[in-house]
Order: C-alpha cells, then structure tokens, then sequence
C-alpha cells in the first residue's frame, strides 16, 4: 500500500489531495508560521495505543509544547481532563469545521479566525468529510491531519504509517524538537 | 354549489326541478370527495408547489446555515464534465460547489420521496382492492379526531376514503417530478434555493408516507393507535427450526399479508415460520403478532447465509441488491414481487401456482419473478413446506477448526480492514482465529454492519464474514428479544394529556430514533439512549429498524425496553409508531400538538404551524445509523417543520449539515407576539442538522435540541438539568452556554442554583423576558415576508 492512499479504500477525493508528511520537521514549521492554529482532537485519540501511551496524550504535549488551544469533540474532553488538560473547548466536530470555515470567526480566543486545523482521532470517514467540507470552504485555514491513516482531503496528512513509525513522528513533533517560537493564540 | 380545486369536481344539488324530473340531495364527485362540511378556515398555502413556502425555508436556512462536506470534489453527471469543483472553482455548466453540493442533497431526498411515494400509491391500490374505494381511513377509531394531520396541514385536505388517497398521491407525484426536473443542469444554481426545495421533498414525503400507513391501517387491520399493541418475536434465536421457514425481505407488505392470509385459509399458521427483514417484517407483525422479526437490514447476510430460510420472498426497498445471488449460494428458493426490484429473474406472474412451485422445489428454477402478491404467498408457502425436509438433513455448520483453517489463510494485507466502513480490526481478529482463539472474531460481530465488503476486498478468498458470524453462533442463537408492534398513530387524548406539558417544557422533549443500521458501534448504542431517555421522563418515539435495534438489547436487569416501558405517547413511554412509513405519525403528533392542545387551524396552513412547532414544541429526531435516501427524505420533512435531527458519525457523508450559529447573538431573535418586540431567545434549538460523534455527545446534543424559545421557566430548568447532567457525564465540565439558555433565575434548575449563579454572575447575563416566540415579524402576514 502506498503511503498517500486512502486508508479506507473507497474513500478518494479528487484532483486536490494532500501531501504526504514525510518529515515532522515540516509540522513543526508550519505550526509556527500559524497565527490563530487550533487542533481539534476526536474521541478516538483517547482509545488508541500507540506503544506505551494513548495517541491522545501527544497530543496535549502538542498542546502543550506549541501552546495550541485545543477543541474536544466527541467527548474526549473527560479523557483530557483526567490526564490535567482542562482549557479545552467543547464542541461537535461539525460544529468546529463550520466556525473554521468562516473567515470572519473570531476564534476561539477572539483573536481573528483559525488559519491551521489540526485534526486528530476521529472516525476516519468522519474525519474525511470534515477535512472535505474544510478543503472547499475555508481557503484561509490549512489543515494537518496527524492519525496514521493518510487522509486525502487534508493540506498535510500523514501516509499510512506502522505503530513504530506514527511514534517516532508524534514524539518527533511534540517532545523531541521545541518550536522556534510561539505561535500567537 | 359546484366546487372545483385542482382536478376535482364536486356537484351537490339540494332540489332542482327539472322537464325530465325531481332531484333533491344528489351530490357527485369526480376526483375527490367534497370537502364541504368540513368547517375550518383554508390557509394560505393548500397544496404549496416548489416556491409557496420559499419565505419560511429562507428563515430557517439563515438562522440554519449549511455547511457542506463533499463526497467527491467533482460534478459527473453530464457530458460537459467531469467537473472539478474543488474550493471555488465552477463547472461547465457554471454551478459551483455548494449548489452543487445541494443539488445532490435535493436528490437524495426526492430519491427517498419517491420512493415512499411509490410505496404509497402501491398500498393504496392494493387497499383499495381489498377493501373497495370508500373503505374509510381510520386510523384510530374514535381516539382520532385529526385523521391525517400532515395531509390535512400540507393539502388542506380532509381525506376520508381510501380513494381520497388517490387525490393527494397526484399531489406528491406531481411535486415530485419539478422537483427532479430542479437538478436538470444548466438550470437552478443557488445552494439555498435547492436547499428549499430539498425540504419540499422532506414536506412532500410526509404526506406519502402519511398516505402509505393511513391504507395499510384502515385496510389491513392494524392496531389503531393501540397503546398497548401485542409484543411480537425478535431475533434470530427466536425462529422454530422445526418448522418450514419463510423470509420476507423489503418495505412493502402485500406479499407477506398474503403469506399469512394463506397460512390461514389452509388452516396451517402454526406449522410454517413467518420471518422478515427490515420494515416489511415490522408491518407483517402488525398484521399478525405471530409475524417474527429478525432485525434490521444488517440481518440480511448473516440469516440468509445461516440457511435457515427455506424461501426467501423479496419486495422494495432495503434489499440487498445481491440478495438473488446469497439465496442461490444458500440453496434457497427465491420469489422477487415488486416491478421495481425484478432481480433478473424470469416473470413466471401468469403461469399456474402449481407449475411454479414444482419448478421452485426441485431446483429447476432458482427464482421467479411473480407481480401478483396472492400468487407469490402462496407459492412461497407451498414451496417452504415442501423443501424443508431435505434442507435441514442437508444443513452443517462451521466448526471451530474449520473457522480456524480458513483464517490461518490470511495474509494480513489489511484490505478487510481498508473496506469496512467500521474500520473493524479483523486482520487482528484473523490472526488470533488463526491460532484458534474465535474470540475476537466473535467480538467484531457487535459491531459488524453485515455489509460485506471484507469479502470482496479479500485477495485470497476468505468468506470473512461468513467466518464472524459461525464464531458468533451461540450469540446469534440468544437472538430472543421482543418488540412492541406498531402502533400507528398518536391518539387525541394523549396529545390532550401531554400537548401542555410538551409545549410548556414541562415534558423535557420527545426524542425520536428512526432511521436504518448503519451504525458506528453498533445497534446497542441506540437502545442505550432511547433508555436513557425514557428512563430521564422524555417520550421516545421510535419506528423501523431504528424500533428493532432498541429492542435487541437487556438492561443490567435483563429487561427488554419495551417491556419496561409503556407504549403511551407519554413522559417515560416507549412507542413504536411502525415501519418507516408510520414516521408520519410523528411528525403528525407535533402538528396535532398545535391543532388540538392550542387550536391553531391546520389546513393548508404550514408556514405558522410549522413556527408553532418549531418556537414550541421541544422534538428532536435521531437518525443514529441513517444510511439510505429515505431517511435523508424524513429528516428533510422534520426540518421543514423546524425539527432538529442528530445522526451519526456516518451521517456527515450526507454532504451536509444545517448549523446555527450559538456565537452570533443576532440569529436568535424572535418576535414576542405579545408585545411585538423583537427578544433574544437564545439558540433553541441550537442546529436543524447535526452529526455527533460519539454516543455521549449524541446524548448531550438531544438534551440541549429540546429547548424551545416557549418553555416556561419550569420547563426550562426541567431541560436545563438533564442537559447540564448529561454534559458534566460526558464532558467532566458544566456547559460553557449556560447563560443562553438562562432567561430569569426562575430559570435555574433548583439543585444547580449556586453553581449556575456563580456563572451568571461572571458573564455578561441580563434577564430578559420569556417570549411567545415566532420567527414572524408581529402581523406580517407570511406571503409578504421578505426573503
């Protein structure tokens, strides 16, 4: 399987696909080019074992170390909480993707609207529209797509990665090189 | 007085004296009963066409705005294309991606309208032939005052015969018909305005699914409005082997009432099984409680598979398209009924029930094709009781060892995984039945959709889910469940009983599950909150596979959900209205709320009690596996009705969803009709469509939908507290919206008073007054609001 098919076979798109993430660094440095960056995190993110922790606890420490604020869909907000994450707003993921969509949102802080979605642990084909419904009608906001099946609608997605290899990835972006400065949320 | 509307005549003549005599008292109809003495004032909009209630769609589509989610980022449905749409770039024919979007939407619906449509008009003639054109439509005795309250709301009809139907069908099928021709291309090309029309074909479907279950009612016998229908059989556990079995498959019930008919003209009912599939099963038990029902469309692969259908008889709707092929692979005789799913199969409709028979049992014909109900009933009889016998010394199923060699093939590719719409690990599950622990296995089949599609993905051949369902035999076996049949309509008294409470918030909100199996994590997440809710006060209200699922779950206690709960349209019951065509019955209990607990008129008059609804009643309709065209046609018929509907993590693959804006103070004015003054109201309801991810948050979202600008304080903190509990299960916090949901501190639930105030008081909350909401500006009449 290549790394820029769709995990779910069926699931093409069209002419625009996203790039595959082959370097972390890469995240990084978008992330801190990023104004108002936002990172949505699914309800499959507190579920899923990558080695000895869950996925959703990379990405607090990539709340955490790029000072993202963080949207909890589903209800993976009670997950965060017990792990002592406690800003995080709360909302449907349909509900976040219309908002980023708007290029008049004031943001979740009221700072402007969101120019980076980050987008993480959500049902896949879930995560597809979403990514589909952003890709057509938010043309101010690019968006990553960090689970290790690579989804074709984001700007950046990873490939369909091995456990091992998502791992290294995530603690590439999140631990083991800081930003170069703080992005403005 | 000569009346004429539409295509209809009506001539009374009191007394005329004439050369050739006397008449006095004659009247005539051409078309369509007289309406005459039904005394109620006509609305404005009787028998609305594409544009009659573009004004009140645009107000909820602005306050509702859509988002879009496309499926694909091209347009393929002319020669001009393919047209890549993507972000804002336009096609050939100049459309862009939001009508585009829309226009697929528009179809969807219409797809699902005409299908009920087409049911409809198939009942009515049959109903009509079995009980005569002026068989009356009686859906309730003399519990029903408001026989058909969406045709009387949408038409401004008051039918009375089932040739009455007939009227209102040429009504549907005509609106049906511009509405299709709307997506021609190179016509319509604004997204709102195929939004409207997306919620004509929801409206439009109404009053055909009315149509369809008013005949099956008043023609076939069914409870009416029965409280307390018969508890019918459900599941595979629940079906005697012993016996020869019959499965019918599908949506449309002639040919299973003429299985049971025949049944009994021969004196053999106790001897042969009844069992179905999908709707058609749930109205052949409301035709004869005996009727067993095996599950949702899920249930196809796995009990045809199971070989334990002796026939199989198919209709519409709902069917597995490859249903011909399983039966085939299965040795099991097949009959296709209906002209819209003939299967391929050869029409054998004119030859002797004999000769056919003889050519189904031994095999010289794998299916036939009869278009005559009567003829397909009994043959499907005669041919289960004669082939029984050497089916069931023919039968073997899998054994532990053979499920392991077959999943020691796998190669872990991941292609199985790749296709399940459920993303189910059953590489994983493979490997452990390779080295002989079924467990896992097993385990996938509680989330397992039955579609497939592993099968077909699979390079080295693997029945993969014929292997799921053999490691779950002794599940399959405990398939014992029960299921309320269903009752139709809502009756008058109990909308006298509970119109206050529901209007006034005192009854927290009516919650309907309907819709299909397509579900994330299986169908016992729908059960749990139809449970939840009912157990929390709130009438659920539940119908077709949505109305199975429920019932193939016990609570901690072993209870079944229908035996817990009574099957009133009350505060705590659990009603089971029927198959999806009697989901009109529960948009007709919220118009029956405006027409008898406030005597607002209903006819013709849609625009003002769909604002009745809408402000007033605090209704929310959860398509938690909605998978099909039909039920993205009912969730556009209760949003036209300002009915919000939450659906399911698959729901977003609907294209789009209609959100309100909870940040944007300005969308949640509404007029005060007591002062004219123009109140924030708050969102209430927050969306008309939303996807939930999860269960919980689907919980949460039905709790805070059911807030309605009218509730009385009472009301309010009845809703306010079982939202703020769900939330603060689910999320660990209280709601950050608190304050737009707080008109006065009356507001406040008792027990939440201190917290609640606290946040009150660090927010910019001011009282504001509790409105008698419309989205009407004072007096306007709405023909003459302005877009």
């Amino acid at each position: 399987m290549s790394s820029a098919e769709p995990w779910q076979t069926a699931e093409v798109s069209g002419p625009k696909k996203s790039a595959v993430i082959t370097k972390p660094a890469m995240v990084r440095a978008v992330i801190n080019r990023a104004r108002h960056p936002v990172l949505l995190i699914g309800n499959r993110a507190a579920s899923l074992d990558i080695v000895e922790k869950k996925f959703v606890d990379y990405l607090i420490d990539l709340a955490l170390v790029h000072k993202i604020p963080v949207i909890a869909t589903g209800h993976v907000n009670k997950a965060l909480r017990d792990r002592g994450y406690t800003s995080a707003i709360i909302m449907p993921a349909v509900e976040a993707g219309q908002r980023i969509a708007d290029p008049l949102w004031h943001g979740l802080h009221g700072r402007g609207p969101c120019d980076l979605a980050i987008i993480a642990g959500m049902p896949y084909p879930m995560e597809w529209t979403l990514l589909s419904g952003l890709k057509h009608a938010a043309p101010h906001t690019k968006t990553i797509s960090l689970d290790n099946t690579y989804q074709p609608n984001a700007t950046w997605s990873f490939g369909n990665l091995s456990i091992k290899d998502w791992q290294e990835h995530l603690t590439a972006i999140t631990v083991e090189t800081a930003p170069e400065g703080p992005a403005d949320v | 007085m000569l009346r004429l509307t539409e295509k209809k005549i009506a001539l009374t003549i009191k007394e005329l004296d004439s050369g050739f005599g006397r008449i006095r008292d004659l009247s005539v109809s051409i078309g369509k009963l007289s309406t005459g003495e039904w005394t109620e004032p006509e609305g404005p909009t009787p028998f609305p066409t594409l544009a009659t209630l573009r004004a009140w769609d645009r107000k909820l589509l602005s306050r509702y705005q859509p988002f879009y989610m496309p499926f694909c980022d091209l347009c393929c449905m002319c020669t001009f294309g393919k047209c890549d749409l993507t972000g804002t770039k336009k096609g050939a024919c100049g459309i862009t991606m939001p009508a585009q979007q829309a226009r697929t939407v528009l179809l969807t619906a219409c797809v699902g309208a005409a299908t009920h449509t087409s049911h409809a008009r198939e009942l009515v003639t049959y109903a009509i032939k079995r009980a005569g054109r002026d068989c009356i439509i009686e859906p309730g005795g003399n519990a029903i005052g408001v026989e058909a309250p969406v045709i009387r709301l949408v038409c401004g009809e008051k039918p009375q015969t089932l040739a009455d139907l007939e009227t209102i069908l040429d009504y549907c099928e005509s609106q049906i018909t511009s509405l299709l021709a709307a997506t021609h291309t190179g016509q319509e090309g604004d997204s709102l305005d195929f939004e409207s029309k997306v919620l004509h074909a929801g409206m439009i479907d109404q009053v055909g699914m009315e149509v369809a279950d008013l005949a099956q009612i008043s023609a076939l016998g069914y409870p009416k409005a029965d409280p307390d229908a018969p508890l019918a059989a459900l599941g595979m556990g629940t079906v005697e082997t012993s016996k020869p079995v019959i499965l019918v498959i599908g949506h449309n019930v002639p040919p299973s009432v003429a299985i049971i008919d025949y049944l009994a003209r021969e004196n053999i009912t106790d001897h042969v099984e009844v069992t179905g599939i999908c709707c058609t099963s749930i109205d052949a038990s409301r035709y004869s409680p005996r009727a067993k029902i095996i599950g949702p469309m899920s249930w196809q692969l796995r009990y045809i598979r199971s070989g334990i259908p002796d026939v199989i008889v198919v209709d519409e709707q709902c069917v597995r398209t490859d249903a011909f092929s399983e039966a085939s692979a299965a040795g099991t005789p097949f009959i296709a009924t209906s002209d819209k799913n003939c299967m391929g199969l050869p029409d054998r409709t004119d030859d002797p029930a004999d000769a056919i028979v003889m050519d189904l049992a031994d095999g010289r014909q794998k299916g036939v094709l009869i278009l005559d109900p009567e003829k397909a009933g009994e043959v499907a009889v005669r041919v289960a009781r004669a082939v029984m016998p050497a089916r069931r010394k023919s039968q073997a199923s899998a054994n532990p060892e053979s499920i392991r060699e077959k999943a020691a093939e796998c190669t872990q590719c991941n292609l199985c995984q790749r296709a399940c719409p459920n993303d189910l690990a059953i590489p994983h599950a493979m490997k452990s039945a390779g080295d002989g622990d079924l467990s896992l296995l097993s385990s996938l089949y509680d989330t397992c959709i039955g579609c497939g599609r592993c099968e077909h993905a699979c390079t080295k051949e693997i029945p993969v889910h014929s292997l799921i369902i053999s490691a779950a035999a002794d599940k399959i076996k405990n398939e014992k469940y029960v299921i309320r049949s269903g009752r139709g309509a809502i009756q008058d008294i109990e909308i006298r009983n509970v119109g206050g409470p529901i209007v006034l918030g005192e009854i927290p909100g009516v919650v309907a599950f309907v819709g299909c199996s397509n579900f994330a994590n299986g169908g016992k997440e729908i059960a749990e909150m139809a449970v939840e809710f009912a157990k929390r006060r709130y009438i659920v209200v539940t119908s077709g596979c949505a109305a199975m699922s429920i019932g193939m779950y016990r609570d901690d206690e072993g209870k079944n959900p229908y035996e817990r709960f009574p099957g009133s349209f009350t505060a705590g019951g659990l009603v089971n209205v029927g198959s999806c065509v009697a989901n009109a019955h529960i948009a007709g209990a919220t118009i029956k709320i405006a027409s008898i607990f406030a005597r607002r008129n209903l006819r013709g008059n849609y625009a003002e009690i769909a604002d009745y609804v809408h402000n007033r009643v605090g209704a929310v309709g959860v398509a938690w596996g909605a998978m099909s065209q039909k039920a993205a046609a009912i969730s556009s018929g209760f949003w036209r009705l300002g009915i919000p509907v939450v659906v399911g993590p698959h729901g977003t693959k609907y294209r789009r969803m209609l959100l309100g804006r909870a940040d944007r103070d300005a969308d949640w004015y509404v007029c005060d009709q007591r002062t004219g003054e123009e109140v924030y109201a708050g969102p209430a309801p927050e969306h008309l469509f939303v996807a939930a991810e999860t269960k919980e948050e689907a919980m949460v979202l039905i709790a805070k939908l059911c807030m309605r600008p009218n509730d009385t304080s009472r009301g309010r903190a009845m809703k306010l507290s079982n939202y703020i509990d769900l939330y603060q299960r689910n999320n660990g916090v209280m709601p950050d919206d608190i304050p737009r949901y707080i008109r006065t501190m009356t507001d406040i639930p008792v027990t939440l008073k201190g917290d609640i105030s606290r946040i009150l008081s660090q927010s910019d909350w001011k009282e504001r007054p509790i409105p008698d909401p419309t989205l009407f500006r004072h007096n306007k009449p709405v023909s003459t609001e302005e877009h």
